[in-house]
Parts: structure tokens; sequence; C-alpha cells
């Protein structure tokens, strides 16, 4: 096209000023992309944290409680379940595994996960991925913990290094079960979910780090056994400011009538079905379970209730983005506009030379399009490379895991949208030309 | 307007190239008449000169024979062809296919090469790109030969920016720009008041040169009337002009 070639070579007469445009532009459409990226990864990321999880089940509470309790590791459950629940419902004919969970101490502010072998086997997260051992194994015993890809870097231990687990789930250990000090085993690659925060160890391992607890408080006003116990930190204060963890200390205690390994009260228990059809079924089963009150919670669904009350924040975010696109093309209207009064004489010749109105239509609607899309480029270049540098400091700092490259449909509908935009933008000095020159005819008046 | 595919288009022949009857024009319904031209007729080749002070209605009557404006009565014909019964984009082509402009000055687009400056005609017009094809053998070709006849022909001075030139230099590169494509008529608006006189009377000579060889017809306005000489007739605007000094009378018709 003609006339595009002379847009092309009138905006390059003005560089600067185009040079500061489409800068604009390109900035707000890598900060559009970059927020619909990070919120398409965050959402991805959250909704991935677990799958090929039929059932997640709990003591009764609401299902969002009992997922971030037992999968994001936020909150506490107010109760825990009887081993013999996990047993009756593991033994389900529709069931075809079981996980057994159970949360409630921590090492240096990383929870600690009593659970089976199992969960190595089952537990799926993404789009079905399992975990994977970075280096070393599975524990094998109760003395031995397996450590997720965060919690070993930045505590920065090694295959064989030994941790001692405290009881309560606070940065600060209340007490320490120092004499039962974990090996670690294994380290699992990193996964993008809490997984990565946790420490795994076998259920007896939680069991066993309370039996001395249990033994101390038997007899004993269990607040003088805790203290009793904690020979690291012996100021009361570090007890009483947490009412939940005194609570479960005694539950514990409380709920212990044997010495073996095989715990008597667990926090939750994921089941993986043998048909996807049945978990509705199991669901309303486990509901009206009469050994005791249960909820059970299909993840999927759960997570997206939970993603729906936090996307008001991440539609949010979108908005002003867009918002800011919007700001980046007012800024090409308002270079267009103000460029129009010094190139009226320019618009003139034009009209003497043969062009017609619609010509210098097309003249201002092309480089509007030219600025736009050069700036879209290029903005979708800077994204790119932003990712590219920005990567690794993301992924450690937010556990997003953006990847370069591959624009997808949402953000190339985005990227259509802002290129309409600005041609459409272009339309309105493209007007005011056209009215100016029917009206200036080939004079030009100043 | 429309033309045959890759025929080159021939020029249009017609006893007068501009023929205007009765034509009165106001610029609105509360300003008196601005033109009232009872009659005036331009005869293909001829170098007609209007002569006539500033407020005179030359810039009008020059805008009426392009048809960038249409009387309010009378009949306009450019070529033979009607120009007040064409609709606004029709007047556009078939101005920007017939006539070449030369104005007073600040003629050329500043991003454009001194080639591409005057090869502009050519992108809006078919009839005249085929023309300017077919004489020079490629639009640049054309273009180049126009700008050595026009004393143009330094390399140099091609390459640099059309703004460097100076202003006799710009206005030869807008003559070259305007007799691009062999257009029937070459309307030229003061193009020599920003020229001493040196250089006025050799921009003349050669403008005269170039309209000879292309039997293409010049009209030609000033209010300098030591160059009426030069051209085969000359008229003053008053001469053309008869503005009723009466009262306004509404009109009915166009606007």
């Amino acid at each position: 096209m003609q006339i595009l070639s002379l847009a092309w070579k009138s905006l390059r007469n003005r560089i600067f000023t185009v040079a500061l445009t489409v800068t604009v532009i390109a900035l707000s459409v890598t900060l559009l992309l970059g927020v619909e990226r990070i919120r398409q990864e965050a959402r991805n990321s959250f909704t991935n944290t677990v799958s090929g999880t039929d059932l997640i089940v709990g003591a009764r509470s609401s299902r969002t409680t009992l997922l971030l309790a037992s999968i994001f590791h936020i909150g506490n459950m107010e109760n825990n379940i009887s081993w013999a629940s996990f047993e009756e419902f593991s033994e389900h004919p529709q069931v075809s595994w079981a996980i057994p969970l159970s949360l409630g101490d921590s090492h240096k502010g990383y929870r600690v996960l009593g659970t089976s072998g199992e969960y190595f086997q089952h537990f799926q997260y993404g789009q079905g991925r399992f975990l994977q051992f970075a280096d070393g194994r599975n524990f094998t015993n109760d003395k031995e913990v397996v450590l997720g890809a965060e919690a070993a870097q930045k505590l920065n231990y090694k295959l064989g290094d030994k941790i001692v687990v405290s009881h309560g789930t606070g940065d600060m250990s209340f007490h320490d079960h120092a004499d039962k000090p974990f090996v670690v085993v294994g380290i699992l690659a990193a996964t993008g979910t809490p997984v990565d925060r946790t420490l795994h160890v076998d259920l007896g391992g939680i069991e066993a780090i309370h039996e001395k607890e249990k033994q101390a408080e038997t007899g004993h006003d269990p607040l003088a056994a805790l203290l009793s116990i904690d020979d690291h930190h012996g100021e009361a204060a570090h007890h009483t400011d947490d009412e939940n963890h005194h609570g479960e200390t005694v539950r514990h205690a409380i709920g212990k009538n044997h010495l073996g390994n095989e715990p008597e009260q667990i926090t939750a228990f994921l089941l993986g079905l043998k048909s996807r059809g049945a978990a509705l079924g199991l669901q309303r089963a486990i509901s009206t379970y009469g050994g005791e009150p249960l909820t059970a919670a299909m993840p999927g669904v759960t997570l997206q209730e939970i993603w729906q009350a936090i996307g008001v924040a991440e539609n949010a975010l979108l908005a002003v983005a867009i918002l800011v696109v919007v700001v980046g093309l007012f800024c090409l209207l308002a270079v267009l506009m103000t460029s129009l009064n010094e190139r009226r004489r320019e618009m003139a010749i034009l009209r003497s030379v043969g062009a017609r109105p619609r010509h210098l239509f097309t003249l201002m609607v092309g480089e509007a399009t030219w600025v736009t899309l050069l700036g879209t480029a290029s903005g979708v270049a800077l994204l790119q490379i932003l990712i590219l540098f920005g990567q690794p400091l993301i992924a450690s700092h937010f556990g997003l895991y953006l990847q370069a490259g591959g624009i997808n449909g949402t953000q190339l509908i985005l990227i259509v949208m802002v290129c309409l935009c600005g041609a459409l933008i272009g339309l309105v000095p493209g007007y005011r030309v056209y009215r100016n020159s029917l009206a200036d005819g080939m004079t030009v008046r100043l | 307007m429309k033309h045959p595919g890759n025929l080159m288009p021939p020029k249009i022949t017609s006893k007068t190239v501009a023929q205007l009857k009765d034509v009165r024009f106001r610029w609105n319904r509360r300003q008196a008449e601005a033109l009232n031209i009872p009659s005036l007729t331009v005869a293909p080749g001829e170098q007609l000169f209007i002569a006539g002070p500033s407020g005179s209605g030359k810039s009008t009557l020059l805008s009426l024979l392009a048809g960038v404006i249409t009387p309010q009565c009378g009949e306009v014909n450019l070529l033979g062809q009607r120009l007040d019964n064409l609709s606004g984009a029709e007047r556009d082509q078939f101005r920007a296919d017939h006539i070449g402009f030369i104005f007073q000055q600040f003629n050329l687009i500043p991003y454009l090469s001194t080639v591409d400056n005057v090869t502009l005609p050519c992108r809006f017009s078919h009839i005249r790109r085929k023309r300017a094809e077919q004489a020079g053998g490629s639009l640049n070709g054309e273009a180049l030969r126009l700008l050595q006849h026009l004393e143009l022909d330094d390399q140099e001075m091609q390459s640099r920016s059309v703004m460097e030139l100076s202003v006799g230099q710009q206005q030869r590169v807008a003559s070259a720009r305007a007799l691009i494509g062999s257009p029937e008529l070459l309307i030229a608006d003061e193009p020599t008041s920003a020229l001493d006189s040196d250089m006025r009377s050799n921009f003349l000579e050669l403008l005269f040169a170039e309209c000879r060889e292309r039997s293409t017809t010049l009209i030609f306005v000033s209010h300098d009337k030591s160059l009426q000489p030069r051209f085969s007739r000359a008229l003053s605007m008053a001469e053309i002009n008869r503005p009723s000094q009466a009262a306004v009378v509404p009109m009915k018709g166009k606007s």
C-alpha cells in the first residue's frame, strides 16, 4: 500500500516523539501481558497444587479449611480423625489408594508432614506429575526424613544430615524433640507447590516424637510437663501464645493408649478412586459416616472455589493493566492530535498532489497502526526478555515457573485487541484530518 | 472516471481546457459574492497570465478551476467535463489525474527524498503514473529526467534532504512534481514570489519549455505584472471578475 509506506516515512521523520510513544505502548503491553501471564501461571500453579486425588477427607469442617490445611498447610484442622476411619475408607472397594496425612509439627518454620510411602507413589500435582527425587530415596523407617526442594535449599541440608523436629507449627520451636533426630535420606525435585516447603516423615516418626511427651505427661499437669520437656526454651510465654498447639498436645496425650508405631490419630487422608464417577457417592458416604463427623472435599472443585474468591484481586490486577494500556493508547492519541496542527501544511500539499481526504484518513490510521504494532511487538519482545532473565528470581521468590516463548490464546486475543484499539485510535485524528482537508482544500491557512 | 486497464490513457483533447460560464460563488450566505464570472475560456496550450492584487479572488478562482469548491450557480467545464456535476470524490480524482499545482512556497514533503517528492502525484493517479512510466521508462527515471531538465541533475543534490535545498531548487522540484505524468493543465499560484529576479526568469524559462514540450496548458496567477509580457495571454482579475456590489440576494442551489 502506497499510503502505508508514506505513513511509515512520515513516522520516521518524527522519530523522537514516535519512539517515545512506541516505548509507552511497549511498556504498557509488557505490563498487560506480564500480568496476564502471571495471573494464569498463579492460577495454574494454585489449581494444580494437587491432582489425581479424588477426595480429601478430614474432620468435620468446611471443605476450604480442610483443603487449605491438608494441602497448603495453611491454618490447622480443629480436630483430628481416628486411624480407624482411615482404615475403614482405605479398604472401601472403590478406593484404589489412600494416603494418610498428619500435620502439627514443624522444623525451623517448615511444616513436617507425617505420611506413608504411598505418598511418593500416588501424590500428584500439575498435570498428573508425580513427585520425583532430586537426590536420595524414600524413607524406609520412622527415623528418616525426605525434604522438599525449598526446605532443603534454604536450610542447606544434605543427605545424611540429622535434624530435630519440634512440636507446634510456629516459627519458634516450642519444644524440640532433640532425642529423636531424623536423618535426611531424600530430597525432592522442585514442584512449585507447598510440597517444596515440607519435611516428610513416616507416620510412625510423628508418633515416636510424641512418645516422650506422652510419658512425661502421664500423671502430671500437662502444662508442667511441657515446661519440663522444653529445655531450650524455658519461657512459658512460648506455649501460651499458641492455644491451638497446646490443645493438640493434650489431644495427642489423650489419644495415646499404646506404644506401637501405628498412630491413633491423623489430620486427614487423601483418596484415589478406581473410577472418578464414584467420587460423589463416596463423598456422601463419608459425610454421613457414623463413626465420627467427617468432611470429604473434591480437590478440583474446592480449589476452583477458593480461586474464585482470590480471583477478585486477580481481576483487579488485570483491570489495572488494561487501564495502563488505555493510558498508553491515549498517549498515542495525544501525540497524533498535537501533530495535526503542525502537519496541516503537509496535508494540504498531499491534497494538492492528488491525495483524496480518504487517503489522508488512511495515512493517520496507518500511522496509528504502525505505532501500535511497533509498540506491541516491542512489548512482547521485552516481556520475553524479562521472563528469560527474571525467571530464576520469580521462581525462587514466588514459586511461579514462567517460561519464555509461547503466546497462548488469551495473550493473542489481548495483543490483537491492543492493535485493533490502536487502529481505532487512528480514526480520531483521521476524521479530524478528513474534515480539515475538506474545509481547507489546498489552501493552507496558518 | 474510469481508466482502461494497462493501456496508455490518452490525453483528453478538448477545444477548451477550461470554460467558465455565469459562475457565481460566495463563501457563505452572509457574505457578498466573491466571484461573478460571466465568461472565461482557456484554450489548449495557452500560457495564461492572470494578474490581480491580493484579495481580488485569484485563489478562489483557482479553487473553482481545480474543483476544490463548486459555484452556487453557473458552469465550470474542465477538459470538456462539467466539474460542478461531479461528486467531491470524482472531482478529487479528476484533479489528481489532470491538474498539476505549483504554489508559492513550502511545497515539498520534508520526509520524502527529492525523487519521492517528484513522483508523489503518481501515488494518487493511475493515469499520471502510466504516462510517467511511458515517458521515462520508469517512474524514478521520469522523475530524474524532469529534474535534469529543470537543471537539478546533480546526484549529490538529489540525495540530500529536500529541506536542505535552496528556495529556487525547491521550487524546481515542485515544478517537476507538477509536471510528472504530463497533466493537461498546470496551475501555478504565485510560484515566483519567493525567488529573486534572476532566478525568477530562469525558472519561468524552464517552466515554459517543459509546458511547450508536453503541450501542457499553464494558468499562472501573480500580482507581479512585470512577468506578464512573457505569457501568450494575460488577463487581470478586474476583467474576469465582476462581483455585483448590489445587496445580497439569497440564492438557492448548492452551498
